[in-house]
């Protein structure tokens, strides 16, 4: 190195410290897939969450502190997001909070998170066990997880029949996605087959899903009374498509959220009329506040996220509810460790911890109407297990029930269990209620 | 003008046998080993490591193999991603129902699990050979999809299929830190690499290449298809196993069947293709091409951009490194269809004639 490129690399050196010592920053890493086969749901996720973050710094940060973000590209391979992961986590003084957005990656940044103290939050997916705190410390599967969406459908359909108990003899198929994301439902559906008596068939589909002529034949010899389709990208068009042909019912079919979204049905259109698909919480919201906020603040300056046609629709949603919650428990974690400080890893798994999104906070940041008051605990991770079920007139998604809430007396010893089990194959102990505390 | 070998005169066979017979390939050898032994866990960066050289050095193992495979012995395989999914999960199971298991014998028997799966799949190559035996092999790739997807018991019966393993130690040392992390992956890669490397130059190499070359001239020498065919997909199989495994266990952590996909085969054969068939050199070559430079790309193309002031997105830069690969593939290929290491050893031929050429 020689003596100009020093003095540069120097100058350049106290720039930055300099601006650092001027704003607080809290730095959020993007992990998000906008190509490869499953961009068309990936992009509007990524859209939304970006697009709150953005909306936070317009409204003047947390308490002052602006957040800094990086988007990086991983395709939904684990390989590449644990890459994006690795090179963002040490950046800009550490990154916040991670949402991995795929199971694979899911699973190995949960091996990484604890060494690297960084919290894991999987607004939706993820891996279901991980609601319980006392075990997995560092995940954060908050509003609900697959199986909540799986036990809310179950009831849904038993609504439907007029009871629960109606559901005995009745067949149901899933037709999922062969990875562990689609295979994430199967334990509660099992549980819920042997209370209520039905029967389950399970329909594998291979990764990415554009072949499923098999399974629609099993679902034409079978005719199942419901079937539940657990796929995304585009798998989940391909199905509709497939069911249409088959002459399947699409009122008998309920989605998970992943398969129920615009892009998911856009292609299908009038053909998936009728078809269901679980929200967690929120469905498509084009009138609710923050989305006003989002066109009027970003939007109409051209600061916007992707195009505008797609704010507010479900996905979008999602990442921007998704990103929500992060920073909110970044701004939980300061109202404890100090206002207007950039808060580290450890501070903000606290804050996720001790959220308490009352009606009023959401109404304040714009999500009335579009999800329910959530709050957290050292043990509960998830906070909420409510959905609504919406259903595709067409044209747009319409929520066709009311709010559902996922069974505690079915869910609580299974996420028990399995995490039990998952503790004892790590040889982790679960935390004491002192360990709580901090 | 350094590289030059007047005066290095050679007075036994040893000597004219090693494998480097040039004293300054061998001082070159040794200072980069011992960098990369000593200073570059010292200086680089937990990302860089992390993220860049462990799977570099994974997949520099694994292309190793598939070079064996495909480069020395000639018979093309698309089913590497499965030994390496076999390897992988052999070890984790080896690893998890054995208490108090060692994770380099478990390691060990992984690659011997992909051994056995790889000299089962390899006798279709005793009958057919070429494009035929590509498409046999990927049926090995299949099966494993199908194997691991379905049938619970190597999954430890997780619900959701995806297993994951920690608290890895190495004779009572910790491999956690990037820096464990990555000598461990260089000490495996550098025992394996010496043993190919001396391997191939031996008998059983050359049974192989002359397989690969002309496999009924080699059988009328007196050379046996079936063992020179079998025990090239023994070694190659073990040595992708164990490349498999150390990419679930020390890369990924947690992984599922989807990341030993068919991708990984074609990125594997790739690699060695890139590289240049029938050389080590050339499977670290085609590694770093196949993993170093899509990261290389991510991180340089937005500062790129940045310098005329343009600002580029994630798809964009998703694009252009695609755009970029295929362009440098088609480019290579057209250039240099014996891959990279052809360049370097013409490179080296250049300078040891430098300044008259012959």
């Amino acid at each position: 190195m020689n003596l100009r490129t020093l003095t540069v690399a120097t100058a350049l050196g106290l720039v930055t410290a300099g601006a650092f010592a001027q704003a607080k920053q809290q730095f959020v890493p993007v992990l998000s897939y906008r190509t490869g086969a499953y961009a068309p749901n990936g992009a509007p996720w990524a859209n939304g969450y970006v697009d709150y973050l953005k909306l936070v710094n317009e409204r003047g940060g947390i308490n002052g502190v602006k957040l800094q973000f990086e988007e990086c590209e991983t395709g939904y391979d684990t390989a590449r997001s644990v890459e994006c992961y690795e090179r963002l986590k040490d950046k800009n003084g550490g990154a916040s909070f991670v949402q991995p957005l795929s199971t694979g990656a899911t699973f190995a940044i949960t091996e990484k998170a604890p060494v690297d103290k960084i919290p894991v939050v999987t607004v939706g997916y993820g891996r279901s066990e991980s609601a319980d705190g006392t075990v997995f410390k560092w995940n954060f599967p908050i509003a609900g997880t697959y199986w909540v969406a799986a036990d809310t459908i179950i009831q849904a359909i038993g609504k439907k029949e007029g009871g629960l108990d109606k559901l005995r003899g009745k067949k149901i198929a899933l037709v999922y996605h062969d990875s562990p994301y689609g295979k994430e439902p199967i334990p509660l559906l099992q549980e819920r087959s042997r209370m209520h008596g039905f029967e389950l068939t399970l329909l594998p589909v291979t990764a990415p899903g554009v072949e499923q002529k098999a399974t629609w034949l099993q679902v034409r010899q079978n005719r199942p009374d419901y079937v539940l389709l657990w796929g995304w990208g585009v798998m989940n068009s391909t199905a509709l498509k497939e069911a249409q042909a088959t002459g399947y019912p699409r009122e008998k079919m309920y989605g998970v959220w992943w398969a129920g979204a615009e892009p998911d049905v856009k292609d299908v259109g009038e053909g998936a009329k009728g078809y269901n698909a679980v929200a967690m919480q929120h469905g498509a919201e084009p009138q609710s506040q923050f989305v006003k906020d989002v066109l009027a603040k970003l939007h109409a300056k051209n600061l916007g996220t992707g195009p505008k046609e797609e704010v507010g629709q479900v996905l979008y949603m999602r990442g921007a509810m998704s990103a929500m919650l992060g920073v909110e428990g970044v701004r939980a974690a300061q109202e404890r460790f100090g206002k207007g400080k950039t808060m580290n890893g450890e501070q903000i798994r606290w804050g996720l911890e001790n959220l308490n999104l009352t009606q009023a906070k959401l109404d304040a940041l714009g999500f009335a109407g579009v999800m329910r008051p959530i709050s957290t605990s050292c043990v509960d991770h998830m906070g909420a297990a409510w959905t609504r079920i919406h259903t595709w007139d067409g044209k747009a998604w319409k929520f066709s029930s009311d709010w559902l809430q996922a069974d505690e007396q079915i869910l609580k010893p299974l996420v028990k269990s399995t995490a039990a089990k998952y503790a004892s194959e790590k040889k982790l102990t679960p935390r004491t209620p002192a360990d709580c505390q901090s | 003008m350094f590289y030059r070998e007047n005066g290095q005169f050679k007075t036994t066979y040893r000597a004219d046998q090693q494998v480097f017979p040039i004293l300054q390939d061998r001082v070159a050898i040794w200072a980069l080993l011992a960098a990369a032994f000593v200073v570059v866990p010292f200086l680089a960066s937990d990302y860089l490591m992390r993220a860049i050289l462990i799977p570099f050095l994974i997949m520099s193992l694994a292309a190793l193999g598939v070079n064996v495979l495909v480069g020395y012995c000639g018979q093309i395989s698309l089913g590497s991603g499965a030994f390496m999914a076999v390897g992988a999960y052999g070890a984790y199971n080896i690893f998890v129902r054995i208490p108090g298991m060692p994770l380099v014998p478990a390691l060990l028997l992984g690659g011997l699990c992909a051994t056995a799966f790889g000299i089962l799949f390899g006798l279709p190559s005793l009958r057919v050979k070429g494009l035929y035996l590509a498409v046999a092999t990927l049926a090995a790739q299949f099966f494993s999809d199908w194997m691991f997807l379905r049938i619970k018991w190597f999954t430890l019966d997780t619900p959701s299929g995806s297993v994951s393993v920690s608290n890895l130690q190495v004779f009572g040392l910790p491999v956690e830190s990037a820096a464990s992390r990555y000598v461990f992956c260089l000490a495996v890669l550098v025992a394996m690499a010496v043993l190919t490397k001396n391997l191939v130059r031996g008998a059983i190499g050359r049974e192989w290449m002359a397989i690969r070359d002309m496999d009924v001239a080699a059988a009328v020498i007196g050379i046996r298809p079936m063992h020179a065919k079998l025990s090239a997909f023994a070694v190659s199989s073990f040595i992708i196993g164990v490349a498999g495994a150390l990419w679930a266990f020390v890369y990924l952590g947690a992984w599922e069947p989807a990341a030993f996909s068919v991708d990984l085969s074609f990125r594997l054969l790739f690699m060695v293709i890139i590289g240049g068939l029938g050389s080590i050199m050339g499977s670290f070559f085609g590694a770093a091409f196949i993993i170093v430079l899509p990261v290389v790309l991510n991180q340089v193309l937005p500062a790129l951009a940045g310098l005329v002031g343009a600002e580029i997105s994630t798809v964009g830069i998703s694009h252009a490194e695609l755009m970029l690969f295929g362009g440098l593939i088609v480019w290579f290929l057209i250039v240099e269809p014996h891959g990279l290491a052809r360049l370097w050893s013409t490179g080296k031929q250049k300078l040891r004639t430098w300044p008259f050429p012959y």
